[in-house]
């Protein structure tokens, strides 16, 4: 028997709920009103389209990168304590649950905290410091950054916690033999084995926060300054603008984007390898 | 295999009703009907039709909150009149998204049985309506329906501008909007490209500014002079927004904008007496609805005295207000709450919203950015 | 390892768990403060809209059926990644790219797209094969997959996954044995996160069930929370603590893990 038999109940399985979907949604990009056509194509060279993607794909690297560092801190923090103790039982349950929080609770979590009535607000008002002194930056792309963050930096404990369980403390005790310090260990022998790892889950990040979009449309519902927002408005505009062919025509360019990516990530993880050894 | 079954249990259930209706004679005739009837004499009477709607038992509505219009009382007082069970979907959905919904859900038992849509949208897809003109068709303006009843106008209010009035100074004009005790507090209930709440408030804000119903722009120019002043948050405006205070300033429908009211006592709504924007929601039955004769039941409801009476409690104005007042089954005391409205209201038609999103499509988002 | 390791270590863990608790638990605070506010500014706080949550009927059977939905979706996972991923990495390398960007393609799509595409084939599935809820799972299956592959991936990466399978099969054991009782013990820490991460995921799932009107746990949460602005903060806040506590039941599910020296070593 073949060996790749082994894999095809994935392949099938995937086939039939995530590429069939998939081409359908992809296949309506190429087809309007009159049949086949690249029309759905024509909104891509709008002012306001562009910015939408590449504020996207900013915002996603933003988040990403700073959810997977201080997200790997905080795992390398739950990693050195007692593997069986209650503690970590609760900050990975904690994770669990806030990596999938998101959407309008989220964003009133926010604005309850840091908003113009905001609890933290108020109380540096009263402290002497108007932190909105030069606009309310809550409502642009810095303050969504730190918004995501909330989700990505559980979500990137979940995913590398593994990994560094799997560091062993005979490599530390095998460096420190050869004469090595704190500074050797981590850059040629934990970081070059954490790395592919390491930019996984940034992946994963990014992706999540690439199509994220429940938060930010409730904390910054007008103009549609991201892709995702870009995409629900065709989808689902009620004064008439809604057309099913240009959001597929969107979503197949995010899912070129995050292609594209992907294989920036392979790329980069073959250089990190080499680069480390 | 499957088809042999099925044809063989039809064929069944046909003989049996031959048998019924050859025994009982007259009465009840079946829910098969109740799918194409036209109107519920076409089922055989109102009992009839009350009888067909119980045995389906169950009734699909969508983007139907409890705190619109006061829908809560008109799907609680329905359950507990007929015994039907309802089930509520998708409640913050867009009129789309139940277009959406229908034509997803296609035949299965959870496609929506009734619609209750913007104009624009409702207007883009009568192919999938199915006509029926309810027993006080009459009372309707001709304007207000369409002729053989595939859609009909049900309830509805005039723009207006809510807000808090311990949060903010009084609003007696749009121009207050622009002073400085507004600060990042004013919100639409929406984004205008998407919402049509939405282009309806900066279509209001336009008629207050100068502008018409064939002009946004102004609406729009004003939006851009809230933004420069920092007065405009782009927040979505919800309950627990405008109850915390983030958003104690909301471009709503009056009737939406009351429910705010609930959360917060100091609340009061605004029409500028010079910008009188009125639209009404528009109510269909699925072509398709799983449970035709309870989703016909329903729009009976509705648009009877009791269910109208009900949509005036929630401050939003029935279709059927003025053959209501003549006949006096009006509900005065909740008549009397309505907000005042002092002058001719204005109806976008069909071109002028369209020119309206054309020009938003091209515009807002640069405006507003 | 050093006393000055030791103490570096422990203040650096100190200061993250409390930098980070705050940076968490604040949000929940405020979101908490909200829900007890009463009707007007100057009102006594008040628990109302907490017990409002207590007196909703609709949300007990919303509340099963996402369990119900948790516990296919993770057994799914279980059932069809994990070994597809041992045996990938096992014997078909060079298929690993195209599982990972297979993994990566639900997150890509947003989920309002992915329904337009997924109407069709629940149209049909819904017609001859079955209606309830539970079909979800199929679908949610797909949307944890990004999470529980990179989990399990992570997992797998740290361990010697060849030299166990060489040893177990020289030992005689087939392949089940070697997957179930060999190699899925060492990752039990992933095994264990990517079932979290997956009950979690269907747990907090809105738009697909609302979108195909199916009345899920959220879905049930939007629709109490119109009734009132304290209420739909109060069942949000509720909703997270349900969802925690199940996670910390279902984390004693794994075995504790014997180590021949404990990471603080490290």
């Amino acid at each position: 028997m073949p060996q790749w038999i082994a894999a095809t109940p994935f392949f099938l399985y995937v086939g039939i709920f995530l590429l069939l979907p998939t081409a359908i949604v992809v296949g309506g990009a190429f087809i309007d009103s009159n049949g086949l056509s690249l029309s759905n194509f024509s909104t891509m060279n709008q002012r306001f389209v562009i910015n939408a993607f590449i504020n996207s794909v900013v915002l996603s690297l933003a988040t990403a990168i700073i959810g997977a560092v201080f997200g790997a801190l905080l795992a390398y923090a739950v990693a050195t304590g007692n593997p069986n103790g209650v503690f970590r039982r609760l900050v990975s349950s904690a994770c669990g649950v806030l990596a999938q929080f998101g959407g309008v609770t989220l964003a009133f979590a926010f604005i309850a905290t840091l908003g113009s009535a905001g609890l933290i607000t108020l109380w540096l008002k009263q402290h002497g410091m108007n932190i909105y002194a030069n606009g309310v930056w809550l409502y642009q792309l810095r303050g969504i950054v730190l918004v995501y963050t909330y989700f990505q930096i559980p979500l990137m404990v979940l995913v590398f916690l593994p990994a560094l369980d799997g560091i062993r403390p005979q490599w530390r005790e095998a460096t420190e033999s050869l004469g090595g310090g704190t500074w050797h260990y981590w850059r040629y022998v934990a970081g070059p084995l954490l790395a592919p790892a390491f930019l996984g889950s940034t992946l994963l990040l990014f992706a999540n926060a690439f199509s994220a979009y429940a938060t930010i449309a409730a904390l910054v519902n007008q103009g549609s300054i991201v892709a995702s927002l870009l995409i629900a408005n065709t989808l689902t505009s009620e004064v008439g603008l809604a057309n099913p062919g240009i959001a597929s025509a969107f979503a197949l360019v995010m899912v070129v984007i995050v292609a594209v990516i992907m294989v920036l990530y392979t790329v980069l993880q073959r250089r990190t390898a080499k680069w480390l050894q | 295999m499957k088809v042999e079954a099925a044809i063989k249990r039809l064929g069944l259930l046909a003989g049996a009703l031959v048998l019924l209706t050859a025994c009982g004679g007259g009465g009840t005739t079946s829910t098969v009907n109740a799918a194409t009837a036209k109107s519920a004499a076409d089922v055989g009477g109102m009992d009839a039709l009350i009888a067909a709607a119980k045995k389906e038992g169950k009734l699909n509505i969508i983007a139907t909150p409890p705190d619109w219009a006061n829908y809560g009382a008109i799907i609680d007082s329905f359950k507990a009149k007929y015994g039907i069970s309802i089930d509520s979907a998708n409640p913050n959905g867009s009129s789309q998204d139940e277009i959406n919904a229908v034509k997803q859900l296609g035949k299965t038992s959870r496609a929506p049985d009734v619609l209750d849509m913007g104009k624009a949208v409702t207007l883009a897809n009568t192919e999938l309506y199915a006509p029926y003109k309810v027993q006080t068709w009459n009372d309707i303006p001709e304007s207000q329906k369409e002729s053989t009843g595939l859609y009909v106008q049900d309830y509805g209010g005039y723009m207006s501008i809510g807000y808090d009035s311990a949060k903010v100074p009084a609003v007696t004009s749009l121009q207050d909007l622009l002073g400085s005790g507004f600060r990042g507090k004013v919100a639409l209930n929406g984004d205008p490209t998407k919402a049509n709440a939405a282009l309806n408030g900066v279509m209001m804000a336009s008629l207050a500014n100068g502008g018409s119903a064939d002009d946004i722009s102004k609406g729009v120019d004003f939006f851009h002079q809230l933004k420069a002043r920092g007065n405009f948050t782009p927040v979505q405006a919800t309950t627990a927004t405008v109850k915390q205070g983030q958003t104690p300033v909301v471009f709503d429908w009056d009737y939406l904008s009351a429910s705010h009211g609930t959360d917060v006592p100091t609340w009061k709504i605004f029409t500028p007496s010079n910008a009188i924007l009125g639209d009404y929601y528009n109510a269909a039955i699925n072509k398709n609805a799983p449970h035709p004769a309870a989703a016909r039941l329903w729009e009976e409801y509705v648009f009877s005295d009791a269910g109208q009476n009900f949509w005036l409690k929630g401050l939003a104005r029935p279709v059927r207000m003025a053959a209501m007042q003549s006949s006096g089954k009006i509900d005065a005391a909740a008549a009397a709450k309505l907000p005042p409205v002092n002058g001719k209201p204005v109806f976008l038609t069909g071109d002028q919203a369209t020119k309206a999103k054309e020009y938003l499509a091209s515009h807002w988002a640069q405006a507003i950015g | 390892m050093s006393r000055n390791r030791r103490l570096r270590l422990q203040i650096f863990r100190v200061v993250v768990f409390l930098v980070v608790g705050a940076f968490f638990l604040v949000p929940i605070g405020a979101m908490f403060e909200f829900s007890t506010r009463g009707v007007t500014e100057d009102a006594p706080r008040t628990l109302n809209a907490w017990l409002t949550i207590a007196q909703t009927p609709d949300l007990v059977a919303a509340i099963l059926a996402s369990l119900g939905l948790a516990v296919l979706t993770s057994l799914g996972m279980l059932v069809l990644l994990v070994p597809t991923m041992i045996w990938v990495r096992l014997r078909l390398p060079h298929l690993s790219r195209v599982i990972e960007f297979l993994c990566l393609l639900p997150l890509t799509i947003p989920a309002i797209v992915l329904v337009a595409g997924l109407a069709p084939i629940y149209l049909w599935m819904n017609l001859n094969i079955n209606d309830s809820i539970l079909t979800l799972a199929f679908v949610y299956l797909i949307l944890v997959l990004p999470y529980a592959y990179r989990a399990l991936y992570t997992g797998l990466g740290a361990i010697d996954v060849k030299t166990l399978a060489e040893a177990a099969r020289s030992l005689g054991a087939n392949w089940g044995t070697v997957m179930l009782r060999v190699i899925a013990p060492n990752m039990s820490v992933a095994i264990l996160n990517a079932c979290l991460l997956s009950v979690a995921v269907v747990l907090g799932e809105f738009t697909i069930a609302n979108l195909l009107n199916y009345v899920n746990l959220q879905v049930a949460i939007a629709l109490l929370g119109r009734a009132n602005a304290t209420v739909s903060i109060a069942v949000a806040v509720a909703s997270l603590l349900f969802a925690f506590i199940l996670l910390v039941i279902l984390s004693f599910a794994g075995r504790s893990r014997a180590r021949v020296a404990r990471l603080e070593e490290v």
